[in-house]
């Protein structure tokens, strides 16, 4: 037993390390995963976990919602005290927007699949985006329907082999260069395997509010991990090209300036956060869409995964400013103010007469 | 101009006056602008207090095809369609030979004189009228001259009717609110029509209106704009739709009450959000997605839409989630004809998804049950935390009723069965899908609730009572046990039938929402063909136990409804099996209204056919 005033001659058992709210880790996150040993989406959830509990978000304020396939049950392994939200195959998107206007003052997470965004989910995909529903996407990204046991993905490179040979002839969808042409306001790229980028990714899109794509490569280790697949953890890793060293400074600290002018570009976030992006060869201008166009484009033809932040603008107006509603949220109004008074029904009685 | 036939055999009446009562075809080419002159020719009449019904007959096109606007008036209130033509005005070159064909003898017809119609029928009263001439004298603009045409020739049957200028005049101001220019123009060629007309028709016919007082104090609207008004004054906040006919103007009208009376009076912005999705598939989405969060919602469709939203309606049902959701039902399947009448979805809606699933339906039966079951629809999907439907069609949906002005609901909003933060303090936690209080509803919780047992997990995957996955078996059949239990709740809470039982009556009607119309003009012929009957109206499904005791106590119950294969029928039998021996099926599945007569004619044939 150790007291107040007296040392303990061994140290105590260390208690678990909380976050400005007092909450652990551990209360960040949700029941074990049932996906396969060592699936990339596992390391993403991690992540997840990590960002929040370092941001010091209170759960409550979150909802997490996801489609259908092995990404999107991750949720319920991640942030067991915000509510859940398992909808049906690639119309988590309109989920998202309803909820969002119901309260637009919670953060919305949505975890997807490269099977539930590309393919069934592309149209409210496009959709959300086009609205800039604030949500931080993260499209789990593998190339392979894991749950049906390895079918193609509209996300698999021309040329890539399933595991019994077979060769996928068609175009890849690349969601990024998609979102980018769509108008999306925050499209980022990673890795799984890349927890220092991806963590830094998701808090940056946790400070943005707009739709936030994050596209992480996320290696199948059943389906897709073996020689000839252009998605395996070995191919990913000799392919990834970032495009900038990041990090991520909250609203709350001071930005270091221990760098060499012209060797960081410093993007500022609606909540005042900060984003570092620290060159790495070329310097990457995130807030150039053509640029951004024009590198992804470059990247398919070399051959080479690019991530980081490729482009991000946040001057968009998010759906809750088009709408202009009110800023309680409207899932809180009352009666009073839900239900127009007597005398509006009486005037319009009277018009109809 | 001819005379009656010599020696017909009249179906109309020559001798004597026909007051109040008969009815007027009006043939045009749709996007013609005749639209706004029929409303104007029908709110006249109702202006001089004479019950009135006005049906638009259109096609799904925008501009240049044949449409029809009939306009009953029946000093008895009788307002179903009826299939008797008194008046034809046929202002379409492509239908007028047909049209003046199938009048019956010693009807009007009012024509354009070009048209030579004389020629086509003998037997009927022509009313020949130069109307391009007039439309010429009546303005220089040329582009404006079709669209005058159309209040020239209500100037002219307002002449042959004697319905009064005065009433014209405050019906085109009405029709034009504000648009002094157009009012004045309208106005003046009404009177250029009613001008000729005085000047060179000799009235040959019977037909005319002479002022009553039934209509005093009653409204004119629409089965959408009704429901409109039902979302508004329940206090909906989030609007999710994508158009489809004839479902869209029910969020249009919505739209624009919105506008005026949910906006912030301190900082004009919107208590309310509206969005037109991409596709019917997203518009339900967003309304479970809303209903979940907190906010009530709704989405409004039709046929095609509903099924579409099929996947998302079990979801909805199966996750317990509150949100309301309309169909202005048209004829299917597939496109079918989106322009024409039905009530062919209740069966396909009721068992809406795939799996074990029964949702609760709300049938109004009126433009004010419009307003009322569309404000009950939000109580009733908070109560019982399941999508809830709304089943009208496009006869009540998109024409004209008469009805009594709307009541302002006296009820407090039922926001059901949620678990505040306070709540959760007491309780320490909950368990979202366990029956606590035995009549199948759980608790919930809304997302954003500041406590840490607030939250769970929402799963269209199996589940068990603390709403973690599950495949067990037990957990599967106590949770489709439940949710039965909520049905049988619903069954006890839902709006009653509307019963009229007569005395001695040995046979029965049993019939829903727009039908109603029909039924009760019907029920009056039979009552003159010594054929009593009573009455039960049904105005939600899951079906109410009433219905066992109306048809047990009738030797036969006639189930009218506007579908082909007999839908409520096979519902009824399916939860009351016991009944099949005594239903007898009245289906009308033309795409028109049905209309009283086919009802007693079916019925007394049936009648006959048992004796």
């Amino acid at each position: 037993m150790v007291t107040a005033d007296t040392t303990p001659a061994s140290p105590a058992p260390k208690a678990p390390q909380t976050n400005k709210l007092g909450l652990t880790l551990a209360d960040y996150k949700g029941s074990p995963s049932t996906l396969c040993d060592g699936c990339g989406h596992d390391a993403i959830t991690s992540q997840l976990i990590k960002a929040f509990w370092e941001l010091n978000i209170e759960p409550h304020q979150v909802a997490k919602l996801s489609g259908i396939g092995c990404s999107s049950k991750t949720p319920a392994y991640f942030l067991s005290r915000s509510h859940g939200f398992n909808s049906v195959h690639g119309r988590m998107p309109s989920v998202a927007t309803g909820a969002f206007l119901a309260n637009q003052k919670l953060i919305y997470v949505g975890v997807s699949g490269d099977g539930d965004t590309a393919s069934i989910g592309l149209g409210q995909f496009c959709h959300m985006i086009r609205r800039n529903i604030p949500i931080v996407y993260v499209c789990e990204d593998n190339g392979v329907y894991g749950l049906t046991k390895g079918q193609f993905s509209a996300t698999a490179d021309q040329g890539s082999k399933l595991k019994d040979g077979t060769a996928n002839h068609l175009n890849a969808i690349d969601l990024c260069g998609l979102a980018i042409e769509l108008g999306c306001s925050f499209v980022g790229r990673s890795f799984a395997g890349d927890p220092r980028q991806l963590v830094a990714l998701l808090k940056a899109a946790i400070s943005h509010r707009g739709t936030a794509i994050l596209d992480v490569i996320s290696p199948c280790v059943t389906f897709n991990n073996h020689e000839g697949s252009s998605k395996s953890y070995k191919k990913v890793k000799e392919t990834d090209t970032p495009l900038h060293e990041l990090g991520y400074v909250p609203f709350y600290e001071q930005i270091s300036v221990d760098y060499e002018e012209g060797e960081v570009r410093t993007v500022e976030l609606h909540d005042g956060s900060h984003l570092q992006l620290k060159k790495l060869g070329q310097d990457y201008d995130p807030t150039d869409r053509l640029a951004a166009e024009s590198a992804i484009y470059q990247s398919h033809k070399d051959g080479h995964l690019l991530t980081g932040l490729l482009y991000i603008n946040e001057d968009n107006q998010n759906f809750g400013q088009v709408l202009d509603m009110v800023d309680t949220p409207l899932s809180r109004l009352k009666t009073d103010d839900l239900r127009p008074p007597k005398e509006a029904l009486d005037e319009i009685m009277a018009t109809l007469m | 101009m001819n005379t009656l036939a010599a020696n017909s055999k009249e179906t109309i009446e020559s001798k004597g006056q026909k007051i109040n009562e008969f009815s007027i075809h009006v043939a045009t080419v749709n996007g013609s602008g005749s639209q706004s002159s029929n409303t104007v020719l029908m709110r006249s009449i109702f202006q001089m207090g004479i019950p009135v019904s006005g049906k638009n007959l259109f096609p799904s096109n925008i501009m240049g095809l044949p449409t029809w606007f009939t306009i009953r008036v029946n000093k008895n209130g009788y307002v179903a369609r009826t299939e008797h033509v008194d008046i034809l005005v046929a202002m379409n070159p492509q239908t007028a030979v047909e049209d003046v064909k199938s009048l019956p003898k010693g009807a009007v017809c009012v024509s354009p004189v070009e048209l030579n119609l004389d020629k086509v029928r003998q037997d009927v009263i022509h009313y020949l009228v130069p109307f391009s001439q007039l439309a010429v004298e009546a303005t220089e603009n040329i582009k404006l001259r079709k669209l005058l045409t159309n209040i020239i020739y209500v100037g002219v049957v307002a002449h042959i009717l004697d319905i009064d200028q005065v009433e014209i005049d405050k019906a085109i101001a009405q029709q034009f609110e504000g648009k002094e220019k157009a009012i004045a123009l309208n106005v003046g060629a009404a009177m250029a029509g009613r001008k000729w007309a005085q000047e060179n028709i000799t009235k040959q016919d019977p037909f005319k209106v002479e002022r009553l007082d039934k209509t005093k104090g009653k409204i004119i609207i629409d089965g959408n704009g009704a429901a409109a008004l039902g979302c508004l004054f329940a206090g909906i906040s989030v609007v999710t739709w994508y158009p489809i006919t004839p479902s869209s103007s029910l969020c249009e009208q919505l739209i624009d009450y919105l506008e005026q009376y949910r906006k912030d009076k301190k900082t004009g912005k919107a208590t309310f959000a509206v969005v037109q999705a991409e596709d019917e598939l997203a518009a339900v989405g967003m309304a479970l997605g809303a209903g979940w969060a907190g906010a009530r919602s709704m989405t409004s469709t039709s046929g095609p839409g509903i099924s579409l939203m099929s996947e998302f309606a079990g979801f909805g049902y199966f996750t317990e989630i509150p949100t309301v959701i309309f169909d202005v039902q048209r004829v299917g399947p597939s496109t079918g004809l989106p322009t024409r009448t039905s009530q062919a979805d209740l069966m396909s809606t009721y068992l809406l998804s795939h799996g074990d699933t029964k949702h609760p339906i709300l049938l109004p039966g009126s433009v004010s049950e419009c307003f009322d079951l569309a404000v009950e629809a939000f109580n009733l999907a908070e109560r019982l935390q399941q999508p809830v439907f709304v089943l009208t069609d496009l006869d009540l949906g998109m024409n004209n009723w008469m009805s009594d002005p709307f009541t302002y609901p006296t009820t407090p909003m039922d926001r059901g069965k949620v678990l505040s933060k306070e709540d959760l303090e007491k309780l320490g936690g909950f368990s979202r899908y366990k029956d606590v209080d035995g009549d199948g509803i759980p608790y919930r919780t809304i997302p954003g609730t500041e406590h840490p047992k607030a939250a769970y997990f929402t799963r269209g995957s199996g589940h068990n009572e603390d709403a973690l996955y599950s495949e067990r078996s037990a957990d599967y059949v106590n949770l489709m046990d439940r949710l039965n239990k909520k049905t049988e709740t619903a069954r006890k809470i839902m709006p009653k039938p509307v019963v009229d039982k007569v005395q001695g009556a040995k046979i029965g009607i049993i019939a829903y929402g727009s039908s109603d119309f029909a039924v009760v003009e019907s029920r009056d012929q039979l009552n003159d063909a010594k054929t009593q009957t009573s009455y039960l109206r049904l105005r939600a499904l899951p079906i109410s136990k009433d219905v066992v005791e109306f048809v047990q106590s009738h030797d036969r119950v006639y189930v009218v409804e506007q579908n082909r294969d007999a839908q409520l029928q096979k519902l009824i039998i399916m939860d009351y099996p016991e009944l099949a021996g005594k239903l007898v099926a009245v289906t009308h599945y033309t795409g028109m209204p049905i209309d009283a007569q086919f009802i007693t004619d079916s019925i007394l044939k049936k009648e006959q056919e048992k004796k």
